[in-house]
Protein backbone atom coordinates (compact mmCIF):
# COMPACT_ATOMS: atom_id res chain seq x y z
CA UNK A 1 0.00 0.00 0.00
CA UNK A 2 1.36 3.39 -1.03
CA UNK A 3 2.08 5.76 1.85
CA UNK A 4 1.76 9.50 1.41
CA UNK A 5 4.29 11.35 3.55
CA UNK A 6 4.78 14.81 5.01
CA UNK A 7 7.07 16.61 2.56
CA UNK A 8 9.16 17.88 5.47
CA UNK A 9 10.25 14.30 6.18
CA UNK A 10 11.20 13.25 2.65
CA UNK A 11 14.76 12.09 2.04
CA UNK A 12 16.88 13.79 -0.59
CA UNK A 13 16.30 10.78 -2.85
CA UNK A 14 12.52 10.92 -2.37
CA UNK A 15 12.50 14.62 -3.21
CA UNK A 16 14.58 14.04 -6.32
CA UNK A 17 12.37 11.18 -7.51
CA UNK A 18 9.21 13.24 -7.04
CA UNK A 19 10.65 16.23 -8.90
CA UNK A 20 11.97 14.06 -11.73
CA UNK A 21 8.56 12.41 -12.17
CA UNK A 22 6.92 15.86 -12.37
CA UNK A 23 9.41 17.01 -14.99
CA UNK A 24 8.85 13.86 -17.02
CA UNK A 25 5.06 14.32 -17.03
CA UNK A 26 5.55 17.94 -18.03
CA UNK A 27 7.80 16.97 -20.91
CA UNK A 28 5.30 14.44 -22.23
CA UNK A 29 2.39 16.89 -22.12
CA UNK A 30 0.43 14.76 -19.67
CA UNK A 31 0.95 17.29 -16.86
CA UNK A 32 -0.74 20.10 -18.79
CA UNK A 33 -3.80 17.93 -19.34
CA UNK A 34 -4.42 18.09 -15.60
CA UNK A 35 -4.07 21.89 -15.60
CA UNK A 36 -6.58 22.12 -18.43
CA UNK A 37 -9.09 19.82 -16.71
CA UNK A 38 -8.87 21.74 -13.45
CA UNK A 39 -9.47 25.08 -15.12
CA UNK A 40 -12.42 23.74 -17.11
CA UNK A 41 -14.11 22.82 -13.84
CA UNK A 42 -13.10 26.08 -12.16
CA UNK A 43 -14.79 28.02 -14.94
CA UNK A 44 -17.93 25.90 -15.17
CA UNK A 45 -18.69 25.16 -11.49
CA UNK A 46 -21.29 27.74 -10.46
CA UNK A 47 -23.25 28.38 -7.28
CA UNK A 48 -26.61 28.20 -9.03
CA UNK A 49 -25.81 25.68 -11.78
CA UNK A 50 -24.04 22.34 -12.09
CA UNK A 51 -21.05 22.16 -9.77
CA UNK A 52 -18.68 19.25 -9.30
CA UNK A 53 -15.06 20.20 -8.54
CA UNK A 54 -15.54 23.31 -6.43
CA UNK A 55 -18.05 25.20 -4.27
CA UNK A 56 -20.07 22.02 -3.79
CA UNK A 57 -20.14 18.88 -1.62
CA UNK A 58 -18.08 16.92 -4.16
CA UNK A 59 -15.13 19.33 -3.78
CA UNK A 60 -13.43 16.73 -1.57
CA UNK A 61 -14.17 13.46 -3.44
CA UNK A 62 -13.55 15.18 -6.81
CA UNK A 63 -10.09 16.35 -5.76
CA UNK A 64 -9.36 12.96 -4.14
CA UNK A 65 -10.00 11.28 -7.48
CA UNK A 66 -8.10 14.03 -9.35
CA UNK A 67 -5.06 13.46 -7.11
CA UNK A 68 -5.27 9.66 -7.46
CA UNK A 69 -5.28 10.01 -11.25
CA UNK A 70 -2.29 12.33 -11.10
CA UNK A 71 -0.42 10.07 -8.66
CA UNK A 72 -0.96 7.12 -11.01
CA UNK A 73 0.63 9.14 -13.81
CA UNK A 74 3.62 9.93 -11.60
CA UNK A 75 3.92 6.23 -10.82
CA UNK A 76 4.10 5.33 -14.51
CA UNK A 77 7.36 7.30 -14.47
CA UNK A 78 8.61 6.06 -11.08
CA UNK A 79 6.64 3.40 -9.19
CA UNK A 80 8.19 4.48 -5.88
CA UNK A 81 6.67 7.98 -5.96
CA UNK A 82 3.63 9.01 -3.92
CA UNK A 83 2.17 12.48 -3.45
CA UNK A 84 3.68 14.25 -0.44
CA UNK A 85 1.57 16.63 1.62
CA UNK A 86 2.41 20.16 2.77
CA UNK A 87 1.27 20.88 6.32
CA UNK A 88 1.09 24.65 5.96
CA UNK A 89 0.17 25.01 9.64
CA UNK A 90 3.73 23.88 10.47
CA UNK A 91 5.87 24.92 7.48
CA UNK A 92 4.57 28.46 7.13
CA UNK A 93 7.43 30.73 6.10
CA UNK A 94 9.00 31.64 2.76
CA UNK A 95 12.25 30.09 3.97
CA UNK A 96 10.87 26.62 4.84
CA UNK A 97 12.69 23.68 3.28
CA UNK A 98 9.80 22.97 0.90
CA UNK A 99 10.94 26.06 -1.07
CA UNK A 100 14.53 24.85 -1.39
CA UNK A 101 16.28 24.62 -4.75
CA UNK A 102 16.32 20.83 -4.29
CA UNK A 103 12.53 20.64 -4.13
CA UNK A 104 9.85 23.15 -5.19
CA UNK A 105 12.06 26.23 -5.54
CA UNK A 106 11.52 29.58 -3.88
CA UNK A 107 9.33 32.64 -3.92
CA UNK A 108 8.98 34.83 -7.00
CA UNK A 109 11.33 37.80 -7.39
CA UNK A 110 9.83 41.21 -6.60
CA UNK A 111 10.03 42.66 -10.11
CA UNK A 112 7.70 40.24 -11.89
CA UNK A 113 6.92 37.46 -9.37
CA UNK A 114 8.95 35.04 -11.49
CA UNK A 115 10.26 31.94 -9.70
CA UNK A 116 14.00 31.88 -10.41
CA UNK A 117 15.26 29.04 -8.20
CA UNK A 118 14.74 25.29 -8.23
CA UNK A 119 13.60 22.81 -10.89
CA UNK A 120 10.60 24.87 -12.02
CA UNK A 121 12.41 28.15 -12.71
CA UNK A 122 11.73 29.35 -16.24
CA UNK A 123 15.44 29.70 -16.96
CA UNK A 124 15.88 25.96 -16.46
CA UNK A 125 13.78 25.37 -19.56
CA UNK A 126 11.81 22.46 -18.11
CA UNK A 127 8.71 24.22 -16.81
CA UNK A 128 7.16 26.50 -19.44
CA UNK A 129 3.61 27.53 -18.54
CA UNK A 130 1.53 26.63 -21.57
CA UNK A 131 -2.02 26.38 -20.19
CA UNK A 132 -2.45 29.90 -18.90
CA UNK A 133 -4.84 32.82 -18.51
CA UNK A 134 -2.32 35.45 -19.59
CA UNK A 135 0.73 35.87 -21.78
CA UNK A 136 3.40 35.08 -19.19
CA UNK A 137 5.17 31.75 -19.71
CA UNK A 138 6.98 31.58 -16.37
CA UNK A 139 5.87 30.22 -13.01
CA UNK A 140 4.94 33.00 -10.58
CA UNK A 141 4.66 33.19 -6.80
CA UNK A 142 4.02 36.10 -4.42
CA UNK A 143 4.00 34.39 -1.07
CA UNK A 144 2.25 36.35 1.66
CA UNK A 145 1.29 39.26 -0.62
CA UNK A 146 -2.40 38.48 -1.11
CA UNK A 147 -2.88 37.46 2.50
CA UNK A 148 -0.24 37.69 5.22
CA UNK A 149 -0.67 34.48 7.20
CA UNK A 150 -1.31 30.85 6.40
CA UNK A 151 -4.00 29.13 8.50
CA UNK A 152 -2.98 27.95 11.94
CA UNK A 153 -3.50 24.54 13.51
CA UNK A 154 -6.07 26.08 15.87
CA UNK A 155 -8.05 27.32 12.86
CA UNK A 156 -7.83 23.88 11.26
CA UNK A 157 -9.05 22.27 14.47
CA UNK A 158 -12.01 24.66 14.65
CA UNK A 159 -13.13 23.46 11.22
CA UNK A 160 -12.46 19.79 11.96
CA UNK A 161 -14.80 20.17 14.95
CA UNK A 162 -17.81 20.81 12.69
CA UNK A 163 -19.93 17.66 12.76
CA UNK A 164 -22.06 18.17 9.63
CA UNK A 165 -20.35 17.51 6.30
CA UNK A 166 -22.30 20.01 4.22
CA UNK A 167 -25.66 21.79 4.11
CA UNK A 168 -28.13 23.33 1.68
CA UNK A 169 -27.80 25.27 -0.54
CA UNK A 170 -24.71 23.09 -1.17
CA UNK A 171 -22.58 25.90 -2.62
CA UNK A 172 -20.16 28.66 -1.58
CA UNK A 173 -22.68 30.05 0.91
CA UNK A 174 -23.23 26.78 2.81
CA UNK A 175 -22.53 26.22 6.47
CA UNK A 176 -20.74 23.03 7.54
CA UNK A 177 -17.35 21.31 7.34
CA UNK A 178 -16.86 21.19 3.56
CA UNK A 179 -17.41 24.89 2.89
CA UNK A 180 -15.34 26.00 5.86
CA UNK A 181 -12.52 23.72 4.72
CA UNK A 182 -12.85 24.94 1.13
CA UNK A 183 -12.79 28.45 2.54
CA UNK A 184 -15.70 30.42 1.16
CA UNK A 185 -16.93 30.88 4.73
CA UNK A 186 -15.37 31.31 8.14
CA UNK A 187 -11.65 31.11 8.94
CA UNK A 188 -10.91 30.13 5.31
CA UNK A 189 -8.46 27.24 4.97
CA UNK A 190 -8.08 25.93 1.37
CA UNK A 191 -8.78 29.16 -0.52
CA UNK A 192 -6.49 31.16 1.73
CA UNK A 193 -3.49 28.96 0.92
CA UNK A 194 -4.06 29.50 -2.82
CA UNK A 195 -4.15 33.27 -2.19
CA UNK A 196 -1.09 33.20 0.10
CA UNK A 197 0.95 31.53 -2.65
CA UNK A 198 -0.06 34.06 -5.31
CA UNK A 199 0.97 33.67 -8.94
CA UNK A 200 -0.71 30.86 -10.84
CA UNK A 201 -1.81 29.28 -7.54
CA UNK A 202 -4.36 32.06 -7.02
CA UNK A 203 -5.85 31.61 -10.49
CA UNK A 204 -7.96 28.99 -12.27
CA UNK A 205 -4.82 27.35 -13.65
CA UNK A 206 -3.43 26.72 -10.17
CA UNK A 207 -2.05 23.21 -10.91
CA UNK A 208 0.67 24.90 -12.98
CA UNK A 209 2.47 25.27 -9.65
CA UNK A 210 3.48 21.80 -8.39
CA UNK A 211 2.69 22.94 -4.85
CA UNK A 212 -0.97 22.55 -5.87
CA UNK A 213 -0.62 18.77 -5.40
CA UNK A 214 1.02 19.05 -1.98
CA UNK A 215 -1.58 21.56 -0.83
CA UNK A 216 -4.50 19.41 -1.96
CA UNK A 217 -2.88 16.30 -0.53
CA UNK A 218 -3.03 18.02 2.88
CA UNK A 219 -6.66 19.04 2.29
CA UNK A 220 -7.36 15.39 1.46
CA UNK A 221 -5.65 14.32 4.68
CA UNK A 222 -7.75 16.80 6.67
CA UNK A 223 -10.89 15.18 5.23
CA UNK A 224 -9.61 11.81 6.48
CA UNK A 225 -8.90 13.36 9.90
CA UNK A 226 -12.44 14.77 10.00
CA UNK A 227 -13.88 11.33 9.16
CA UNK A 228 -11.90 9.78 12.01
CA UNK A 229 -13.11 12.46 14.42
CA UNK A 230 -16.76 12.09 13.38
CA UNK A 231 -17.36 8.38 12.70
CA UNK A 232 -21.14 8.79 12.53
CA UNK A 233 -21.07 11.75 10.12
CA UNK A 234 -21.11 11.06 6.40
CA UNK A 235 -21.08 12.67 2.99
CA UNK A 236 -24.14 14.77 2.18
CA UNK A 237 -26.44 15.16 0.28
CA UNK A 238 -27.70 11.60 0.05
CA UNK A 239 -29.96 11.77 -2.99
CA UNK A 240 -32.21 13.82 -5.24
CA UNK A 241 -30.40 17.18 -5.14
CA UNK A 242 -30.46 19.39 -8.24
CA UNK A 243 -27.12 20.53 -9.78
CA UNK A 244 -25.11 18.74 -7.10
CA UNK A 245 -23.36 15.34 -6.89
CA UNK A 246 -25.25 13.18 -4.40
CA UNK A 247 -23.55 10.33 -2.54
CA UNK A 248 -24.26 7.79 -5.27
CA UNK A 249 -24.05 10.03 -8.36
CA UNK A 250 -21.11 9.74 -10.74
CA UNK A 251 -18.69 12.65 -11.06
CA UNK A 252 -17.58 14.28 -14.30
CA UNK A 253 -15.18 14.00 -16.09
CA UNK A 254 -14.67 10.34 -15.15
CA UNK A 255 -18.36 9.38 -15.03
CA UNK A 256 -17.52 6.08 -13.37
CA UNK A 257 -16.77 7.08 -9.77
CA UNK A 258 -19.11 8.39 -7.07
CA UNK A 259 -18.46 10.16 -3.76
CA UNK A 260 -19.39 6.86 -2.08
CA UNK A 261 -16.49 5.20 -3.92
CA UNK A 262 -14.06 7.80 -2.58
CA UNK A 263 -14.97 7.87 1.11
CA UNK A 264 -12.38 5.31 2.24
CA UNK A 265 -8.98 6.55 1.13
CA UNK A 266 -7.25 3.45 2.54
CA UNK A 267 -8.52 1.53 -0.51
CA UNK A 268 -5.98 3.56 -2.49
CA UNK A 269 -3.24 4.81 -0.11
CA UNK A 270 -2.57 5.66 3.51
CA UNK A 271 -1.05 8.63 5.30
CA UNK A 272 2.12 8.42 7.37
CA UNK A 273 0.27 9.56 10.49
CA UNK B 1 19.19 31.66 13.11
CA UNK B 2 15.70 32.90 13.78
CA UNK B 3 16.69 36.57 13.81
CA UNK B 4 18.46 35.98 10.53
CA UNK B 5 15.31 34.50 9.05
CA UNK B 6 13.22 37.37 10.34
CA UNK B 7 15.57 39.93 8.87
CA UNK B 8 15.40 38.25 5.47
CA UNK B 9 11.62 38.22 5.62
CA UNK B 10 11.54 41.92 6.43
CA UNK B 11 13.92 42.71 3.58
CA UNK B 12 11.85 40.66 1.18
CA UNK B 13 8.67 42.44 2.25
CA UNK B 14 10.33 45.82 1.73
CA UNK B 15 11.42 44.88 -1.75
CA UNK B 16 7.90 43.87 -2.68
CA UNK B 17 6.47 47.11 -1.29
CA UNK B 18 8.98 49.22 -3.22
CA UNK B 19 8.26 47.36 -6.43
CA UNK B 20 4.54 47.84 -5.92
CA UNK B 21 4.97 51.58 -5.38
CA UNK B 22 7.13 51.90 -8.48
CA UNK B 23 4.45 50.18 -10.53
CA UNK B 24 1.69 52.35 -9.20
CA UNK B 25 3.22 55.76 -9.91
CA UNK B 26 3.55 55.94 -13.71
CA UNK B 27 0.60 53.68 -14.47
CA UNK B 28 -2.23 55.50 -12.78
CA UNK B 29 -4.32 57.60 -15.12
CA UNK B 30 -7.94 57.58 -14.15
CA UNK B 31 -7.73 54.77 -11.64
CA UNK B 32 -6.97 55.72 -8.11
CA UNK B 33 -6.77 52.58 -6.10
CA UNK B 34 -4.36 50.27 -4.50
CA UNK B 35 -5.51 46.70 -4.40
CA UNK B 36 -6.82 47.23 -0.89
CA UNK B 37 -8.83 50.25 -1.96
CA UNK B 38 -10.16 48.49 -5.01
CA UNK B 39 -11.22 45.53 -2.96
CA UNK B 40 -13.26 47.74 -0.68
CA UNK B 41 -14.95 49.63 -3.50
CA UNK B 42 -18.65 49.29 -3.03
CA UNK B 43 -21.38 48.83 -5.55
CA UNK B 44 -22.63 52.32 -6.33
CA UNK B 45 -26.14 51.05 -6.81
CA UNK B 46 -26.14 50.27 -3.12
CA UNK B 47 -27.07 46.64 -3.64
CA UNK B 48 -24.78 43.74 -2.90
CA UNK B 49 -27.19 40.94 -3.70
CA UNK B 50 -27.01 38.74 -6.77
CA UNK B 51 -28.36 40.39 -9.93
CA UNK B 52 -30.53 42.80 -7.97
CA UNK B 53 -32.15 45.85 -9.51
CA UNK B 54 -30.32 45.63 -12.80
CA UNK B 55 -27.00 44.46 -11.37
CA UNK B 56 -23.72 46.34 -10.98
CA UNK B 57 -23.04 49.81 -12.36
CA UNK B 58 -21.30 49.72 -15.77
CA UNK B 59 -17.81 51.24 -15.95
CA UNK B 60 -15.24 52.19 -18.57
CA UNK B 61 -12.01 53.57 -17.15
CA UNK B 62 -8.24 53.54 -17.29
CA UNK B 63 -6.68 51.80 -14.31
CA UNK B 64 -2.88 51.49 -14.07
CA UNK B 65 -2.79 52.29 -17.77
CA UNK B 66 -5.17 49.48 -18.71
CA UNK B 67 -8.66 50.03 -20.08
CA UNK B 68 -11.16 48.13 -17.97
CA UNK B 69 -14.76 47.90 -19.10
CA UNK B 70 -17.71 46.34 -17.32
CA UNK B 71 -21.18 46.18 -18.83
CA UNK B 72 -24.24 44.03 -19.13
CA UNK B 73 -23.39 40.77 -20.89
CA UNK B 74 -24.74 40.43 -24.43
CA UNK B 75 -25.45 36.73 -24.08
CA UNK B 76 -22.93 33.92 -24.08
CA UNK B 77 -20.68 32.95 -21.24
CA UNK B 78 -20.84 36.00 -19.00
CA UNK B 79 -24.59 36.13 -19.25
CA UNK B 80 -25.02 33.25 -16.84
CA UNK B 81 -21.67 32.94 -14.99
CA UNK B 82 -21.05 36.64 -14.42
CA UNK B 83 -24.51 37.37 -13.10
CA UNK B 84 -25.43 39.02 -16.40
CA UNK B 85 -22.28 41.16 -16.40
CA UNK B 86 -19.11 41.01 -18.51
CA UNK B 87 -15.69 42.53 -17.88
CA UNK B 88 -12.79 43.13 -20.26
CA UNK B 89 -9.21 44.37 -19.91
CA UNK B 90 -7.87 46.12 -23.03
CA UNK B 91 -10.65 44.47 -24.99
CA UNK B 92 -9.91 40.92 -23.83
CA UNK B 93 -12.59 39.15 -21.81
CA UNK B 94 -11.86 38.54 -18.14
CA UNK B 95 -13.79 35.43 -17.11
CA UNK B 96 -16.07 36.59 -14.31
CA UNK B 97 -18.24 34.68 -11.89
CA UNK B 98 -20.76 35.84 -9.33
CA UNK B 99 -20.97 34.06 -6.00
CA UNK B 100 -24.14 33.16 -4.15
CA UNK B 101 -23.57 36.02 -1.67
CA UNK B 102 -23.38 38.58 -4.49
CA UNK B 103 -19.59 38.96 -4.49
CA UNK B 104 -17.44 38.30 -7.56
CA UNK B 105 -14.32 36.35 -8.53
CA UNK B 106 -12.41 36.11 -11.80
CA UNK B 107 -10.23 33.47 -13.39
CA UNK B 108 -7.20 35.57 -12.37
CA UNK B 109 -8.19 35.88 -8.69
CA UNK B 110 -10.17 32.73 -8.29
CA UNK B 111 -9.91 32.03 -4.57
CA UNK B 112 -10.84 35.41 -3.07
CA UNK B 113 -14.00 37.42 -3.44
CA UNK B 114 -14.51 41.07 -4.40
CA UNK B 115 -17.44 43.40 -3.82
CA UNK B 116 -18.18 44.18 -7.46
CA UNK B 117 -16.91 43.64 -11.03
CA UNK B 118 -14.83 46.83 -10.99
CA UNK B 119 -12.89 45.64 -7.96
CA UNK B 120 -12.32 42.25 -9.65
CA UNK B 121 -11.09 43.99 -12.82
CA UNK B 122 -8.69 46.23 -10.89
CA UNK B 123 -7.35 43.27 -8.90
CA UNK B 124 -6.74 41.40 -12.16
CA UNK B 125 -4.83 44.38 -13.60
CA UNK B 126 -2.66 44.43 -10.48
CA UNK B 127 -1.90 40.73 -10.88
CA UNK B 128 -1.22 40.96 -14.60
CA UNK B 129 1.62 43.50 -14.22
CA UNK B 130 1.21 44.49 -17.84
CA UNK B 131 0.65 40.98 -19.24
CA UNK B 132 -2.15 40.34 -21.73
CA UNK B 133 -5.17 38.15 -21.07
CA UNK B 134 -5.32 35.16 -23.41
CA UNK B 135 -8.29 32.92 -24.16
CA UNK B 136 -8.13 29.81 -22.01
CA UNK B 137 -7.06 26.75 -23.93
CA UNK B 138 -9.84 24.21 -23.51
Amino acid sequence: MAVRKNQANLTATEKRNFVNALLELKKSGRYDGFVRTHNQFIMSDTDNGDRVGHRSPSFLPWHRQFLIQFEKELQTVDASVTLPYWDWTADRTTTASIWGADFLGGNGRPRDAQVTTGPFAYSGGKWPITVNVDSRQYLQREMGAGVAQLPTRAEVDSVLAMATYDMAPWNSSSNGFRNHLEGWRGVNLHNRVHVWMGGQMSSGVSPNDPVFWLHHCFIDKLWAEWQRAHPTSTYLPAAGTANVVDLGDTMRPWNNVTPADMLDHTRFYTYDR
Amino acid sequence: MSSNVNRRLVLRGTAVAVAGAALAVPGVLAGTGTLAQAASTTDHSGHGGPATHGGPVPFDELYQGRRIVGKAAEGGHGAHHGGGFAVSIDGKELHLMQNADGTYISVINHYETYADPRAVARAAVDKLRGATLVPIAT
